[in-house]
């Protein structure tokens, strides 16, 4: 099929320098055909990027193409299609492996989502493994998705899910969480950046620290993969999960990293076709990596999708992202804070572009519906975290949350925007 | 504009700021919890029933503005009116807020200024949050949740 190249939405650096080429944001955005339209009759400005991220043209192209061009079900069929269907597909979990640097395709589950690859370590993984009085240890701040499957876990087997505490500021008290690390400790789960605070997790020494007790890691990639380089070898970690729909491709479609060692122990998650050598009434062998875990029809439009959008990452190219990011992110946080009445929610050492926000006297509810009208898109609520608005004492905050394609002038409209909200609450 | 100033009208922006009967009732015969796990509003009612008569009501809870409107505003409504009443008043109440915006609704006094919900379909929970959170009270269930 033919994968169009990602535009290259960056401009040359001047002269020698090995300071990242800086994005060039109007390039950037023209290649996301959404960003285009107006709401409530505003210019649109994304700022709920954490929730789920816009999609560039060659993204939507590739899975056309895939729709229009080679459509057939994968590793069945001897026929062309059901052929180049394959390729596409398998293209797509190399491409996968290169972004991650895992060691083998062998190693790269394609899931829904994050979700469903927590379960799946959480079901094959460490159910098997953990008997009564056994310990998952999680962080305070982690999304649902990387509590409610180890409480599913610990449930069925009489273990106990054990919770690692943060500090004021939103950072995981490193202290705290090694003493956690005990000989119960099965597995230990962590995101590497909190969707709900825009904490970056020290994962690296956290994974460290569990090695050092003979402790497997899964690490929480959905809002970090967007952001950074990651490196699962760098990292050493056992497990790690991320989704499509955050790293600019199409929804559907996950991934899990999985040492091989870890996946070859493993039973099968889910049964079905795809995932067998054989079957009879009597039994059913497994397949082989990584098909042992991808049962049925898989989303092959949205591995496509994906593969385009991993090229089109490394085509305007992290550092250039991260470097675009952080900018925006201080201008940002000094914009709010130069509104009466606002306070930030999570203000860690080191923060990913997430800006969590109170506002005096205003439910975060009405702060949404208000910067709505003005064509700002934020979100408003827990963020799938109650435990970490628990933690601050806030029912609700309100997040807005920053990619690659966001400028300056659309933080000035969320300011603008809040200031209205005083006004409205005057 | 016009809808957010709808939706945000002076009486509903002053009975979040000053709400009534926003306070727990010793004594009371009915309570329900009313929760709103989209935005997390929470709020627990209190009903003081003499025989099919509501003698007070009262509420407590934290939530946005309009939920918190609405519940002030409907505490006021319901005080002295018999149970049959208060469950007509919820059935014209939910009628009201659930008419699409473009046509005409009746006039429910001051709880009318909740019509501008309508424009806003995400927070018509809000504002009826606390309308069935009454209803659960009624019947005595506990717990209500509009999502």
């Amino acid at each position: 099929m033919t994968q169009e190249t990602a535009t290259a939405a960056v401009i040359p650096a001047r002269g020698r320098t090995s300071a990242p080429r800086e994005i060039d944001v109007q390039r950037v955005r023209a290649d996301f055909p959404i960003l285009e339209r107006t709401v409530h009759g505003k210019p649109l400005v994304y700022l709920d990027n954490a929730a789920t991220t816009q999609k560039p043209r060659v993204v939507l192209d590739a899975i056309a193409s895939y729709y229009t061009s080679i459509n057939a079900n994968v590793h069945r069929g001897v026929h062309e299609l059901s052929e180049r269907a394959t390729e596409a597909y398998e293209a797509s979990r190399e491409r996968v492996r290169a972004f991650f640097n895992a060691a083998s395709t062998r190693e790269i589950i394609f899931t829904r989502n994050a979700t469903e690859g927590i379960n799946l370590v959480a079901q094959s993984f460490a159910r098997p493994l953990l008997t009564a009085g056994d310990e998952v240890l999680i962080s305070a701040m982690e999304h649902h998705s990387n509590i409610v499957p180890w409480q599913l876990a610990c449930a069925a087997t009489g273990a106990r899910l054990a919770v690692a505490p943060i500090d004021d500021r939103g950072d995981v008290i490193l202290e705290e969480l090694e003493r956690r690390l005990t000989p119960r400790t099965r597995l230990l789960a962590i995101t590497h950046m909190s969707n709900a605070l825009g904490t970056i997790t020290p994962v690296r020494e956290i994974v460290g620290m569990a090695q050092a007790h003979g402790v497997p890691v899964l690490i929480d990639a959905s809002q970090a993969a967007y952001h950074m380089r990651l490196d699962v070898q760098a990292l050493g970690c056992d497990f790690l999960v991320a989704t499509g729909h955050k790293l600019y491709g199409p929804t559907g479609i996950g991934v899990l990293y999985g040492r091989e060692s870890r996946l070859e122990a493993m039973p099968p998650f889910l049964g079905g076709g795809d995932m067998i050598a054989s079957v009879s009434f009597e039994g059913s062998t497994w397949n082989v990596l990584p098909y042992k875990f991808e049962a049925g029809t898989p989303h092959m439009a949205g591995a496509v999708g994906l593969h385009a959008a991993l090229d089109y990452i490394d085509a305007v190219g992290f550092e250039s992202i991260a470097a675009h990011e952080a900018q925006l992110l201080a201008y940002a946080t000094q914009a709010l804070e130069e509104i009466p009445g606002i306070r930030l929610i999570g203000t860690a050492r080191r923060k990913g572009s997430i800006l969590s926000f109170v506002m005096d006297g205003v439910h975060p509810h009405d702060i949404g519906t208000i910067v709505d009208r003005e064509g700002v898109a934020i979100r408003t609520g827990h963020h799938c975290a109650q435990p970490v608005m628990e933690r601050f004492g806030v029912p609700a905050t309100a997040r807005a949350s920053l990619a690659m394609y966001n400028t300056r002038e659309e933080i000035d409209a969320l300011a603008a925007a809040l200031r209205k909200v005083r006004e409205v609450f005057a | 504009m016009s809808e957010l100033s709808d939706l945000y009208q002076e009486v509903i922006l002053d009975h979040n700021r000053r709400p009534r009967n926003f306070h727990a009732l010793a004594g009371a015969s009915h309570t329900a919890e009313g929760y709103n796990p989209l935005c997390g509003d929470r709020l627990t009612l209190y009903l003081k029933l003499t025989g099919e008569t509501i003698e007070e009501v009262s509420f407590e809870g934290a939530g946005c503005a309009i939920s918190k409107a609405s519940a002030s505003m409907m505490t006021d409504a319901l005080k002295g009116r018999t149970v049959a009443e208060a469950d007509a008043l919820f059935e014209r109440f939910h009628r009201m807020v659930t008419t699409p915006p473009d046509q005409a609704v009746e006039d429910m006094g001051k709880l009318s200024s909740l019509a501008g919900v309508r424009e806003f379909p995400v927070r018509v929970k809000c504002a009826s949050l606390a309308w069935h959170t009454l209803k659960a009270a009624m019947t005595s269930k506990s717990r209500v949740s509009t999502e």
